[in-house]
């Protein structure tokens, strides 16, 4: 098994079958009470299907696959060390190069942002799909803050996202607030929670914060199910108002103007939905331009610096409990944020949207995309909404082909697909080193 | 008392420091005193405690028994084993480095000393606020922090690694980032965990140059816990040595060279029974 | 006071599976300090292979409970410890000597990826099975409620009881079990000491699972449904249990679970069932953060 016998001499074909026969036998083993046998129910009572000629084709894929990966894998590495032998030659230039396209790709996608709802502007479908994604890129900034600057694996960020929701639904449907009031105070909110759960989980190291979070994000849900009198229980919140365009409603028509009337348009439903659409987009910009400047502040290099090593910020006089709690605050905030603009979209919600699954398709934008990477976690946002709308049985095998991503990604680049790093500051501009 | 030196002229004094660990103690009863403005160096064979020593003085132990004062020129006596880990550094400046170098691997090396600089940076930012809004007076006191770093970076030969992520230096050209992030914290005592640890003879020579050059430049105190001796020996002003968490000799590197309770500690008993027995009848 | 008995019996019965499934944890902390956050999913996979098993011995005419019993359990706890075995291979030794965060966000994945197959293998919906083993003890009646020891109950007790016998001679007694735990103080050293390190870490999930296995079968047979979501709550409560007796301690994850089982039991009934997921979880934080070392766990010193 050792590579480096592999190689300098490469295996013979039997060599290679063999060792694909091995994983073929495992693959049949594992296989045969999932794939070959399942139960269903017949009757009243559940009887055994057999699919054995799935189970054969899974073997047989499992052998191919092994076979081409190992093959695959020897090219690889035969390729990866010329070419390192090359690039120990002429350093420098390549990830100079790399940082000017990730940032046209950036201003790219900003563009396409701006005028997408323009160019769609009578496809409901596409605003809704491409609003879907701009939360999901809210919230995988968000958490960005927290897993990729900090390096705290919070697995309960739907919590956050939740009290965001709940805040605006509450403060809306029973104090009659509006969405641009009750925005920062829901905002603000979900940040308190957050410091609640840094608080305790301040001496906890990564994978205990971990279980900690998912626990808090576990109770919360737990609480709003059963809770009925403030949160409506499983039932949820509904009739919850929609945002306003400074105080004009979309609706057809309104004793004080609508927008449609005091812009002297004939009424559509594409205005809100467009209107939600830049809703989103500003916030999510706002977001963008906030941690991208934070990043480049004291407190973003503190954050980088504690995921980095924690004992030596303590050493060079860093107070770690301040940047945590600063760190799961901005999440929890930003995560607020993005519940209310999803509140008040949906006009309903239950505490159905806000489970552990939820978290964790967060969580695996945030990491898919490459830690601390902006551009990352939209390109993640935009392949996980997508995936489900190009059919059913892409829907069916979102969270599959996402949970096999997520160790994909950690086997192969465990600083996630877009993991260059730009430093905050330099001594020479970039480019003029040697 | 100790070797006849005044009260003004120690910045740190180190009374029944004790710290155990269950039933064992890995610093027993050990009393210091740190003369400011020289090197002082903490000898002893492997587990005699000196990390633990450092720890205790850096607040990341709290000791079981003892005090550790600090003669801080403006702020007055501080315990630090009173002060919370953090502001041994911020409050008290003793700032450490460590036995296992301990960067910021992904940053750069410019980066490293702008986060040891974070308090002062982070005040300036208005926690934040001013940052945010990239008001002028934040602007300023980071062109100061940078300017300070690359200061150091210059007086370190380390300016033309500015821009490279610390954790893909060469490993001695690590030691000397760590010292110099050390020194962006702006130290009264700087505490060196075996800094030549992993050098090859000519990088510790010019890291003794350095550590002289540090003392004489830059007016602070040195506490240097070493194994290389050619580096204890040559720069301490004072050296402490250690073994089984006791302090067994106290004096200058000449005085501990011919000390027979060190060479005892060094060679076991019997070994130097013999060298000693050697030397007299040479 | 039937009642308060009936819960001692129900929460010691809950709290011998919680053990058994947190001994896994404890174990693969114990070698390679990181939760296996896949392991709840071992244990549901094991329950449907139980799921699968009964049915179709019920389909070849087999009505012995007891050989029944007998050869799901083994088949599940072959099958399952191959999983536990794919489970390090395909998602964890690659990672082995990388950051902290990728094995576990590689662990979260592959629990995800787990429930999400057998989702999709074994469909989403409740699985029921007939009850199997009728019948039990009345212990004890006061004010109208009589206090009732199933045999089933009887059952999961006495396997756990029998498997952490064998388990404790296996880990302390035999060579494997001395592999182990020098691998658990110092892996580089037990390799330098020709010890196969990768094989032991390997047989570790195997064993591990084969207790997950043995919990997926027990709780098929007690409560007779199952479905793909289970894994993820046992898990929890499982890893809980791990923590709260002090992780990487044998007796502590079973202590844990026990401990874990009553308080589930009673407060469901003395206090609120809906509620009961939310005590599991504030004990786990209040541990955390007041006891990280558990109740029999070695407290960790913070190297520098």
């Amino acid at each position: 098994m050792s590579p480096l016998v592999f190689a300098n001499n490469a295996p013979t074909l039997a060599e290679r079958c063999k060792d694909a026969a091995g994983i073929a036998l495992i693959a049949l083993l594992l296989g045969i009470p999932m794939i070959g046998l399942t139960t269903a129910d017949q009757g009243g009572s559940l009887q055994v299907l057999t699919r054995w000629p799935l189970l054969g084709a899974f073997v047989a894929a499992a052998f191919c696959g092994r076979l081409a990966l190992r093959y695959g894998l020897d090219m690889l590495k035969q390729r990866r060390q010329t070419r390192d032998r090359e690039a120990a030659a002429r350093p420098g230039k390549r990830g100079v190069r790399s940082i000017r396209i990730l940032e046209l790709t950036g201003w790219l996608a900003f563009g396409i942002a701006l005028v997408l709802p323009i160019l769609f502007s009578d496809n409901r479908y596409v605003v809704d799909t491409a609003t879907t994604v701009l939360i999901y890129v809210m919230l995988g900034w968000g958490l960005n803050v927290v897993v990729g600057l900090a390096g705290l694996l919070d697995l309960g960020h739907a919590a956050f996202y939740a009290v965001g929701a709940y805040a605006y639904a509450l403060l809306s449907t029973q104090f009659g607030w509006g969405f641009w009031t009750a925005l920062p105070v829901a905002g603000l909110t979900a940040a308190v929670f957050g410091l609640a759960l840094g608080w305790p989980s301040l001496r906890l190291r990564g994978d205990y914060l971990a279980i900690v979070t998912l626990g808090f994000g576990e109770i919360i849900r737990v609480v709003l199910t059963n809770w009925t009198d403030l949160s409506g229980g499983p039932n949820g919140i509904s009739s919850i108002p929609r945002p306003t365009f400074f105080g004009l409603p979309f609706v057809p028509s309104s004793d004080t103007g609508t927008f449609a009337s005091f812009f002297g348009l004939e009424f559509s439903p594409m205005h809100r939905i467009i209107f939600l659409y830049y809703v989103i987009l500003l916030l999510s910009l706002l977001t963008n331009v906030l941690v991208k400047r934070l990043r480049r502040l004291p407190i973003g290099r503190a954050w980088e610096a504690m995921r980095e090593d924690e004992i030596a910020c303590k050493a060079l006089g860093m107070n770690i409990t301040n940047v945590k709690l600063s760190a799961f605050a901005l999440g929890a905030m930003l995560g607020g944020v993005a519940g209310v603009f999803f509140a008040a979209r949906q006009g309903f919600i239950s505490p159905e949207s806000f489970t552990f699954n939820e978290s964790a398709i967060i969580l695996a934008i945030v990491v898919l995309g490459g830690m601390g990477s902006q551009l990352g976690v939209v390109l993640a946002s935009v392949v996980l909404v997508l995936l489900p709308e190009l059919g059913r049985d892409f829907a069916e095998y979102r969270m599959l082909l996402f949970g096999a991503a997520m160790i994909l990604i950690m086997v192969w680049r465990p600083g996630g697909i877009l993991s260059h790093r730009e430093p905050t500051l330099r001594h020479q501009p970039a480019g003029e080193q040697a | 008392m100790r070797a006849g030196m005044s009260a003004e002229n120690t910045i740190l004094s180190v009374e029944h420091l004790t710290m155990r660990f269950g039933g064992l103690a890995a610093i027993d009863d050990l009393s210091l005193a740190v003369p400011a403005g020289k090197i002082t160096g903490v000898i002893g064979p492997n587990g005699a405690g000196k990390t633990t020593f450092f720890n205790c003085l850096t607040g990341f132990y709290k000791p079981t028994e003892g005090v550790v004062s600090l003669n801080h020129p403006t702020r007055g006596a501080l315990r630090l084993a009173d002060l919370p880990s953090h502001q041994v550094a911020h409050v008290a400046q003793v700032v450490r480095t460590f036995q296992n170098i301990r960067l910021f691997p992904k940053m750069t090396v410019l980066e490293n000393l702008i986060v040891a600089q974070h308090n002062a940076l982070q005040k300036a930012s208005g926690f934040s606020l001013a940052g945010i809004l990239g008001l002028p007076s934040y602007r300023k006191a980071e062109q100061q922090a940078v300017a300070k770093a690359v200061d150091w970076l210059t007086r370190l030969n380390l300016i033309d690694k500015a821009d490279t992520p610390a954790g893909a230096l060469p490993y001695g050209t690590q030691r000397r980032v760590e010292i110099a992030r050390a020194l962006c914290v702006d130290p009264l005592l700087l505490c060196l965990d075996e800094p030549a640890a992993g050098l090859n003879p000519r990088e510790s020579g010019e890291l003794n140059e350095l550590l002289l050059r540090l003392v004489a430049d830059a007016k602070l105190t040195i506490l240097l816990i070493e194994h290389d001796m050619s580096v204890v020996m040559n720069v301490s002003d004072h050296i402490c040595v250690l073994n089984y968490g006791r302090k067994i000799a106290e004096g200058t590197p000449k005085q501990i060279q011919n000390d027979p309770n060190v060479i005892k500690a060094y060679l076991g008993e019997e070994d130097a029974d013999e060298l000693l027995h050697a030397e007299v009848s040479a | 006071m039937a009642l308060a008995l009936q819960q001692l019996i129900n929460g010691l019965t809950l709290g011998a599976v919680y053990g058994l499934i947190a001994i896994g944890y404890t174990m693969v902390y114990g070698i390679i300090g990181m939760i296996n956050f896949a392991h709840g999913d071992i244990y549901m996979v094991s329950a449907f292979i139980a799921v699968t098993g009964f049915t179709l011995l019920t389909a070849f005419g087999v009505t012995s409970v007891p050989f029944a019993l007998l050869v799901v359990l083994i088949v599940a706890v072959l099958f399952t410890s191959v999983y536990g075995w794919a489970v390090e291979r395909l998602a964890y030794r690659p990672l082995r000597g990388s950051t902290r965060l990728a094995p576990l966000i590689s662990a979260i994945g592959m629990s995800i990826f787990l429930q999400n197959m057998v989702q999709l293998t074994q469909g989403a919906r409740v699985k029921p099975i007939p009850p199997m083993i009728t019948g039990g003890i009345d212990v004890l009646t006061t004010d109208g409620f009589t206090a009732r020891l199933s045999y089933s109950q009887i059952l999961i007790v006495l396997v756990t009881v029998a498997l952490l016998a064998a388990f404790t001679w296996l880990i302390t007694r035999t060579s494997f079990g001395r592999q182990q735990r020098a691998c658990e103080q110092d892996r580089t050293m037990t390799a330098l000491l020709g010890i196969d390190v990768d094989r032991t870490i390997s047989l570790t999930f195997m064993l591990g699972a084969s207790l997950a296995a043995v919990a997926g079968v027990m709780v098929t047979m007690y409560y007779g449904v199952v479905d793909f979501y289970i894994g993820f709550v046992a898990g929890i409560k499982a890893f809980t249990a791990a923590v709260l007796g002090g992780i990487g301690s044998l007796p502590g994850a079973m202590l844990g679970g026990l401990i874990i089982g009553l308080i589930e039991a009673f407060w469901s009934n003395y206090l609120s069932a809906e509620y009961k997921d939310v005590a599991t979880f504030s004990i786990l934080i209040l541990v955390l953060m007041f006891r990280p070392s558990g109740l029999l766990g070695r407290p960790e010193v913070e190297k520098v």
